[in-house]
């Protein structure tokens, strides 16, 4: 993102407690103008809440929210500029597509013509220029959602909240809504903040994604920056597949699994830490060996097929009876005729080893 | 990440004060209006009355002394002991023939299943005074089958027992088959497919399942014989329970103090009740699961039959209390001349308010329906659907359910109380219409408050929230979405009003004027004075008229559903 853009939502220490329960602890963030920001985490880590704040449906305890440079974080919803969408889609069921779409706009005082006008036009960008004469039961569940889009879009608020849109939906048209209000979000260069506990939504249409877990933030960032380094093990751990392995700092850019001695980056470790290893499965090498750094032995206890790639689990005792996931090509697979029970050395590249605190469990 | 240096001031910060917007004040004033009506209507009265009940006739305080004459005093103490051993009997009995009643109508393949729901609810038509009226002509001095009773007499507990089974039995069998409605079929399928016995299944399925459902049917029944004062008025005789102790202590021997004694220690096992029907019911939700597959009952000839059976001797007896009341009505002159006529529906020529009675009475009931609904639907939507002010919400909730507490003759005598002081400000309304419409809509206030409760949780809770997002003011809302939505819990609320409105006696007979006879209360007098048949006629005419509702709200039901609910079934 860059620097320069203007932070159109700046919340500032937030907490929400609920009787003894704290669902959010001192959160801070930033939102920039026209951008796509994904609350991304399990259930009950407090993303929701957040995004409840945010348009103050549940005010949060302490704490300060500015939007658009003025201080909105008492105020009701109804004193706020925003638009919503809700799992649920929430459409009034005994209303019509057209006046479901024209709820905001009647409420302005608008001439009925012009109304019209725009309805017409929010049905036309969702894909239902037909669809105004039904009543919301009559539509498919993705018909359905899009009409709340419309309707959430209907006043041009400055900010759109998404909770949860997609989770209601059948696979197939989840992915293809994923690419259509991510595009609709780009048109309109609409501010918008969605919630969601699927990595690969949030993966796919945010510009930035914020983790969160009990009620914390544990990592802002880029959809390649969380992938790619993610800040803490349960980021790791939460968004892709990884490999976790107890381990202990032996030098300056040598760690130790078991006997087993990695070359990895250990900045901010002091030599004697106990440490995790962490590589991501599809990032452990058994083609190309002419790098010799940390290539170990080891030997197949597990093989799923998974359509596009196996995934083998390695045992062996250079990981100190810690199994490792690898995935492994169908096509190299085939070739080195890999089957249960096969030895084979695998590389674990220096650069893609993350190191975090032991994990307590 | 969040600054850990920043996590240490967080507990000493200011707490963020939510800014009420112009629809919080609004929803929140209306809704402590409404619990203010509430306060004033039902535990401002109590509470007159229970201070009555420990004063002398001059208004001195004088402690326990009241109720110290209560128990020592065989004749009153003994109502008590009366009312409690025919309400468990009642109890019983009703909940065998409802058990057996409501299994029939939902786990077997019976033939003619309608009708046998529709006979099982025509007692809900009539006032609790016409079981009682019909049991004298069946069994009375000059009654028909009087020889079954092998010389006891149908005036007393027998009477007592029969004539509140007949009016209890609809609201126990809607509570019965509701639990048996709610069953999983994949238990059947587990239980069939382990090879359990039919036996074993029913004890260990069937049983478990619709046990809370039972219990609380239980509690209600118990309640109702209890509190019920028509037909123990009716087919009493000299055997005294506790609903007509009231009306003698207060009506025949205007002692007041003693009514009051009465009513508290009437008001106690009716609370208690209320309280366990509270806590077992709330259990019975957690039983639900959301992917419960509905069961569908197979054909098995014996079962269906046997079934049959019984549910038409039921039937036969319900169709014989409201036919002989009927036929009553149209003898000329019972049991010597049995030949037709209106005579006994020439309501002005005797006493207890005659045909004016009945117009008031429609008049009351028409009120109680509107001012009713809209005092109770509003009231559940802004308890439901308001932002915040938890406190404020839960309290409403806990004052709504309070008139279910509060049996309809105490209410009545509380309200003498409260209202007929010179000193209180709402005294001008005592003697009118108003006091009737207000007392008959507080004390059916509960049940409409979680019909309309109910069909309101079954709203998107965000509705709400999206409004607020459009910007509408949530009347519009309430206006254009909630209220069509729930337009049949709303006509539900309306026909529930209406029908107790026609047919209750016991809070109202302590209200009426000269100028605000009712019809339920004529029917008492004309049975007092003797004039039974014409008391048959007043009450059939009340049956008439709630039947005449009923089906009014079944079409109009139909013609909105197809007006303003096309969105339902498309």
């Amino acid at each position: 993102m860059d620097s320069a853009a203007r932070s159109f939502l700046k919340i500032e220490n937030l907490v929400k407690k609920f009787g003894d329960f704290t669902a959010l602890q001192d959160i801070s963030l930033d939102v920039y103008d026209g951008e796509f920001v994904c609350f991304l985490g399990p259930s009950g880590c407090g993303k929701t809440t957040l995004l409840r704040a945010i348009a103050g449906l549940d005010i949060q305890t302490h704490g300060r929210i500015e939007q658009d440079g003025k201080d909105i974080s008492a105020l009701p919803p109804a004193e706020r500029d925003f638009g919503i969408v809700f799992q649920s889609y929430a459409l009034f069921p005994n209303l019509t597509v057209e006046r479901n779409v024209a709820y905001g706009l009647e409420n302005r005082k608008l001439p009925r013509a012009e109304i019209d006008v725009r309805v017409a036009e929010l049905l036309q960008l969702v894909g239902l220029p037909d669809q105004g004469t039904k009543y919301p039961a009559q539509l498919s569940g993705g018909q359905q959602q899009r009409v709340a889009l419309a309707r959430a879009m209907a006043t041009s608020p400055g900010l759109l909240l998404l909770d949860e849109p997609l989770s209601a939906l059948d696979a197939r048209v989840r992915v293809h809504l994923r690419t259509e209000i991510k595009d609709l979000q780009r048109r309109l260069g609409v501010t918008t903040i969605m919630v969601t506990h699927d990595q690969e939504e949030a993966l796919t249409m945010a510009d930035r994604i914020v983790v969160m877990n009990h009620g914390v933030i544990d990592q802002v960032g880029t959809p390649q920056e969380i992938y790619g380094s993610p800040a803490t093990s349960f980021v790791a751990d939460f968004i892709g597949s990884m490999n976790f392995i107890p381990g202990t700092v032996a030098a300056k850019g040598r760690v130790t699994v078991g006997d087993f001695p990695l070359d990895c980056d250990t900045t901010g470790f002091n030599e004697g830490d106990a440490i995790t290893v962490s590589i991501r499965p599809e990032d452990i090498n058994a083609q190309d060996m002419e790098h010799d750094d940390n290539v170990v032995d080891g030997e197949i206890t597990h093989l799923q097929f998974m359509g596009s790639f196996y995934r083998a689990e390695l045992g062996g005792a250079a990981f100190s009876g810690h199994d490792v996931q690898a995935d492994f090509s169908v096509n190299l697979v085939r070739r080195k005729n890999v089957v249960l029970g096969s030895k084979l050395p695998i590389r674990l590249p220096a650069d893609h080893i993350q190191l975090y605190p032991p994990v307590e469990d | 990440m969040a600054d850990a240096s920043l996590t240490a001031q967080t507990s000493d910060r200011a707490i963020v004060r939510p800014k009420l917007s112009r629809d919080d004040w609004i929803m929140r004033t209306v809704m402590v209006a409404i619990g203010v009506f509430l306060l004033i209507a039902v535990l401002l009265p109590l509470y007159t009355m229970m201070s009555k009940s420990v004063e002398n006739k001059d208004g001195g305080f004088v402690g326990f002394a009241n109720f110290a004459e209560y128990f020592s005093t065989p004749a009153l103490f003994n109502s008590a002991f009366n009312s409690l051993s025919i309400s468990i009997l009642a109890t019983l009995i009703i909940l065998v023939v409802t058990f057996i009643y409501g299994y029939a109508l939902t786990r077997t393949c019976m033939p003619f299943k309608w009708f046998f729901k529709l006979v099982a609810m025509v007692p809900l038509l009539t006032p609790s005074l016409l079981g009682g009226i019909s049991l004298i002509y069946w069994f009375g001095n000059q009654g028909v089958l009087k020889d079954l009773l092998f010389g006891e007499k149908i005036y007393g507990p027998i009477g007592i027992t029969m004539g509140s089974s007949y009016w209890v039995f609809p609201h126990a069998l809607m509570i019965v088959i509701t639990a048996l409605s709610i069953t999983d079929a994949r238990l059947y399928e587990a239980a069939e497919a382990l090879r359990t016995s039919k036996l074993k299944t029913f004890l260990t399925v069937t049983i478990p399942g619709c046990k809370y459902g039972l219990i609380s049917a239980g509690f209600v029944v118990f309640t109702l014989v209890f509190t019920d004062f028509g037909v123990p008025k009716v087919i009493g005789g000299n055997y005294n329970m506790l609903a007509t102790d009231i009306y003698k202590q207060v009506i025949g021997q205007q002692n007041f103090q003693m009514g009051a004694v009465v009513s508290v220690v009437l008001l106690v096992p009716a609370i208690i009740a209320f309280s366990v029907d509270r806590i077992v019911q709330r259990k019975q939700v957690a039983l639900l699961s959301a992917r419960a597959v509905p069961y569908t009952p197979k054909p098995s000839r014996g079962r269906d039959m046997s079934m049959l059976a019984f549910c038409s001797v039921i039937a036969l007896i319900i169709i014989a209390m409201i036919g002989m009341a009927q036929y009553a009505a149209l003898v000329t002159f019972w049991p010597y001349n049995l030949e037709f006529s209106l005579n006994n529906y020439d309501f002005d020529v005797m006493d207890g308010g005659g045909w004016e009675a009945f117009w008031n009475s429609i008049e009351m009931a028409l009120y109680t329906a509107f001012f009713g609904t809209i005092i109770v639907f509003t009231g559940a939507y802004l308890m439901e659907k308001g932002r915040g002010f938890t406190v404020g919400r839960s309290a409403f909730h806990m004052v709504a359910m309070a008139p279910l507490a509060v049996p309809g003759m105490v209410l009545g005598l509380a309200y003498i109380f409260f209202f007929n002081n010179p000193a209180n400000p709402f005294n001008f309304i005592y003697g009118t219409m108003g006091i009737l419409v207000v007392a008959t809509v507080v004390h059916f206030y509960t049940v409409s408050h979680l019909t309309a409760v109910t069909a309101l949780k079954q709203m998107d809770p965000e509705f709400e929230s999206v409004s607020a997002s459009l910007k509408a003011p949530f009347y519009k809302t309430f206006a254009k979405v909630t209220v069509p939505v729930c337009m049949p819990a709303v006509f539900d609320i309306s026909i529930y009003l209406f029908l107790n409105a026609m047919t209750t006696v016991s809070a109202v007979v302590f209200l009426y004027s000269s100028d605000t006879t009712l019809a339920s209360v004529a029917v008492l007098n004309m049975d007092d004075a003797g004039d039974v048949a014409p008391a048959a006629a007043m009450a059939m005419m009340i049956a008439y008229t709630c039947a005449a509702m009923r089906i009014v709200q079944v079409v109009l039901t139909r013609g909105i559903a197809i007006k303003t609910q096309a969105w339902r079934n498309q």
